[in-house]
């Protein structure tokens, strides 16, 4: 088997002194998509913010590629090819459609390939190409940060929440757009608390509890295993 | 019609000028959101810094000009944004505006230590080029200032709008951890931003010296020119900035050519920027409300009413052994100190507990000092209206900057502060130019207190009553919607607190409060003058409240007392007195992130302190004591007599161990 491209191991973080995460283990192999789930205050926001390098872990170790990136700042993984759609809205409201798109020729793509891309894929996006990000619809917005995803061609997808307020049709939309970008050889880590749409396109599963992976696996049985811990008993 | 053509050009190149150092502000504001009052120090100290290779170390102009535009300055600019103002746009607008107040002041120190006074002339470029164009005559300097803001203007809208940098540096104020993810470096950004800004201020300090002279304060007053022009673009758009500015530059021009040159309307033209800032903020729509930042914020303890009655008695106690003790002249001197620490008491009321700034505190106590002068009713009635006028006065600034954030309130203080120290106090009405005011002691109930000492006595009584008034409100319910207000407006809001009016009475009241302190300075002193209340000294009044603790009644007596030292100090030793401004005002860069002071400290070193000694000291008292007379500790009430058959009545946690220690003795 070849090295994974994403390698988490026994990893933990803390705020102050309230541990997070506590010995969490994660491989997502190249060109998979894994999503992992679980529910509010697992830890999986947390893992994000330590894996793209915003937050300093305690202990523990992240590979990328086989590479140690510990003490790694989140410029230079963004510039290296790790591409994180953080929670929420991840657009520049004050920039236009067009400006938001240039930054991210930071990540090595030359801009005109980059609004290339973006419009092609999201149309939407070149007629309002000058207009506010922050005027955007929130569904538009989302396109807007997806495009950095498409367009930048990384070697790991970090995805956080990417339905988080959104209508299920908007999300479902989106989701194509994930399938698609795995399609091109993408590896991709998602995290969803919402399991069933994140599921249809991944590869496989995780599922995060209290600060550890409990369980990891092929979504059908991630699913009829654990749906009392991901869905909170409510499916 | 040709003299008006004239004056306009004339006019376009002082607007020029102004336009070049408003956007160097409006750049770092808009791109690191610090607000930085010490832009037009820094381009008094480059300006110097000019003066000081071309004249001193005789360089050719343009390898001068090059070596400050391009290399000095840049490297302040790196300099001050790495290890000063980093991070500070993430927190309250006031410690960033304390943080460069202290760099304006400091700045002033240092220039002074470096360059110390004496004639010092800049020539304009080209001194001997001009050109005849109808009855006008345009100089090269004119021509080169122009053209300047002209590329100046271009560049940074290319700079801004067309290069990936530039649009970094505007979305790093957006969200600068998001850049990071983008592969963005903010803090890279950030520096540029700074450096450009730095370049700016110093290209519009060298354009203007030829104008306003080589002056430690005249070039660093720029400042308010250049924030009243940005104002106009509500200190974020460049191109209304510039309007602005040739706006303020016109104006300033028309003022000499059509006003008359001597009586009150001679003292208008400095004090233009300041007018038409007043005039900007009342036309301004209304501020969105911000959204609290808690974080970080650890309030200083607040005595409660016995403790505060308790320690005031005692630093009466201490002033009457103090003033009885000290000879004559330095009995006046802590009657000066009072007055600080009363003004600074001011400031804890509307900085430390409410959020706000004010760069006018010590105007507040001149407007005392000159309505109780002017009144002439040397009794409490007349220190009551003094009082009275100063809140009006204070309220009538606060009222335009109602409908906007603290920001515009500070920017509006200071303008008003020089707006009253170049015009209202030298006005023939007031205390006339160069002239002072004969003043009496205060009477109280028909009897004078004309001694020195007892008058210094009363005068730290009336800090002690302000200071038990001050605490009073603040464990009150007003005290709680302060609180409330300086953490989340928009909380505050959306609870139905109507926030402005309440603003304005806490601006009123604040000012109320320096305007006392004026008055019974004014008292004190037999005579007062405009130089006793020169603008400068509100910043120095904020800094030493700010370094010493702007939350804590305790930290604005200290602040008092320093405040009064300081000139003594400069006094003693003259060839220092730069330095001390510098030391204070880079004092306060590093202290003015935290609000709580020095003070703070040294309430956890005596809580520290006394937590080590209290058990041993009470062990000894203990075993002192008959039986019979045993004080009970604090945190047990007087009828908890504690029996060793009973269990012991813990009030909370942290007495436990001291509680322990009780019964283990007995």
């Amino acid at each position: 088997m070849s090295v994974p491209i994403l390698e988490v191991v026994d990893l933990h973080a803390a705020y102050g002194r309230i541990e997070v995460l506590r010995g969490v283990d994660l491989a997502v192999p190249k060109g998979a998509v894994m999503a992992l789930l679980g529910p509010n205050g697992a830890g999986k926001s947390t893992l994000v913010k330590v894996i793209s390098g915003q937050k300093e872990q305690t202990s523990g170790d992240i590979h990328l590629a086989g590479v140690n990136v510990r003490h790694r700042r989140s410029d230079e993984l963004a510039r290296v090819g790790l591409c994180t759609i953080p929670e929420g809205r991840s657009v520049f409201p004050n920039l236009t459609v067009q400006e938001n798109l240039t930054l991210m020729s930071y990540a090595g793509v030359p801009t005109p390939a980059i609004l290339d891309t973006a419009f092609g894929y999201f149309p939407r996006l070149h007629e309002r190409r000058h207009q506010l990000a922050g005027t955007l619809s929130g569904g538009e917005q989302q396109m807007l940060a997806m495009s950095r995803a498409l367009a930048s061609d990384p070697a790991l997808l970090l995805l956080d929440e990417l339905s988080m307020g959104l209508a299920p049709l908007i999300v479902d939309e989106l989701y194509d757009t994930v399938a698609r970008i795995a399609q091109s050889g993408v590896s991709i880590l998602c995290i969803e608390q919402f399991a069933r749409t994140a599921l249809r396109v991944s590869d496989y599963a995780a599922v995060m509890s209290g600060g550890r992976i409990v369980a990891s696996g092929e979504p059908g049985e991630i699913l009829d295993t654990m749906a009392d811990v991901i869905l909170g008993g409510a499916a | 019609m040709g003299s008006l053509f004239a004056f306009t050009l004339l006019g376009l190149f002082t607007g020029a000028a102004y336009a070049i150092m408003a956007s160097g502000l409006v750049l770092t504001y808009t791109t690191t959101r610090v607000f930085n009052i010490a832009h037009g120090a820094f381009g008094m100290v480059l300006a110097y810094t000019f003066w000081d290779f071309t004249q001193r170390q005789g360089l050719p102009t343009l390898l001068s000009l090059l070596l400050v535009l391009g290399v000095v300055a840049p490297a302040i600019g790196w300099f001050v944004q790495r290890f000063v103002t980093r991070g500070l746009g993430e927190g309250p607008v006031s410690v960033a505006l304390v943080v460069t107040v202290g760099l304006l002041v400091g700045l002033i120190g240092l220039a002074q230590q470096i360059w110390p006074p004496e004639p010092r002339v800049l020539l304009p470029f080209y001194p001997e080029t001009g050109w005849q164009m109808g009855d006008t005559y345009i100089t090269a300097h004119h021509l080169i200032t122009i053209l300047c803001s002209i590329v100046v203007a271009g560049g940074l809208y290319v700079l801004l709008n067309r290069t990936r940098i530039g649009t970094a540096m505007r979305a790093s104020v957006d969200n600068p951890e998001l850049l990071k993810l983008f592969g963005g470096k903010p803090d890279t950004v950030a520096a540029l931003s700074w450096a450009v800004g730095m370049s700016l201020a110093a290209l519009g300090g060298i354009l203007l010296t030829p104008v306003v002279n080589l002056d430690y304060y005249a070039l660093t007053l720029l400042v308010i020119n250049a924030y009243a022009a940005a104002m106009l673009g509500r200190l974020k758009s460049l191109p209304l900035t510039f309007a602005g500015a040739m706006t303020l530059g016109i104006l300033e021009s028309w003022a000499v050519a059509y006003l008359p040159t001597d009586g009150f309307w001679s003292t208008v033209r400095p004090v233009i920027p300041a007018l038409f800032l007043f005039a900007i903020v009342v036309a301004m729509p209304q501020a969105q409300l911000r959204i609290g930042q808690v974080k970080g914020i650890v309030a200083a303890p607040v005595p409660g009413l016995g403790k505060s009655v308790g320690w005031g008695a005692a630093l009466l106690l201490f002033a009457l052994l103090v003033i009885n003790v000290a000879a004559p002249n330095q009995v006046l001197l802590i009657g000066t100190a009072a007055t600080y620490a009363m003004v600074m008491l001011s400031l804890v009321l509307l900085t430390g507990y409410g959020g706000h700034v004010s760069l006018a505190q010590f105007t507040f106590a001149g407007v005392g000092a000159l309505a109780y002068a002017k009144l002439d009713e040397p009794n409490l009635l007349g220190l009551a209206l003094s009082a009275l006028i100063a809140a009006g006065v204070g309220a009538l600034v606060a009222l335009p900057v109602l409908r906007l954030t603290g920001l515009y309130l500070a920017l509006s203080t200071m303008a008003f502060a020089v707006l009253m120290d170049k015009m209202i106090f030298q006005a023939e009405f007031a205390f006339k130019f160069n002239g002072t005011l004969q003043t009496e002691r205060l009477s109280v109930l028909g009897f004078q207190i004309a001694e020195d000492t007892s008058y210094v006595w009363f005068m730290v009584l009336a800090f002690v009553l302000l200071a038990l008034l001050v605490l009073v409100l603040r464990r009150g319910a007003l005290g709680r919607l302060l609180i409330a207000m300086r953490d989340s407006p928009s909380a505050c809001g959306t609870l139905g607190l109507d926030m402005r009016w309440f603003r304005v009475g806490l601006f009123a009241l604040s000012a109320g409060i320096a305007g006392l302190a004026g008055g019974l300075f004014a008292g004190l002193r037999g005579s007062v003058g405009a130089a006793d209340f020169l603008y400068f000294q509100s910043l120095l009044v904020l800094l030493l409240a700010v370094v010493f603790g702007v939350t804590s009644v305790t930290g604005a007596l200290l602040g008092g007392t320093a405040l009064m030292l300081l000139p003594e100090w400069q006094a003693s030793a003259p060839e220092l007195a730069g330095l001390l401004f510098a030391i204070l005002g880079f004092g306060a860069v590093l202290l003015g992130r935290d609000p709580n002071g020095l003070a703070n400290h040294m309430f956890k070193g005596s809580r520290w302190g006394w937590a080590r000694l209290a058990p041993s000291f009470d062990e000894k008292l203990g075993a002192l004591l008959p039986r019979g007379i045993r004080r009970p500790r604090a945190g047990l009430d007087e009828n908890d007599r504690y029996d060793e058959d009973k269990l012991v009545p813990i009030a909370d946690p942290a007495d436990v161990e001291t509680t322990m220690v009780i019964k283990g003795v007995r």
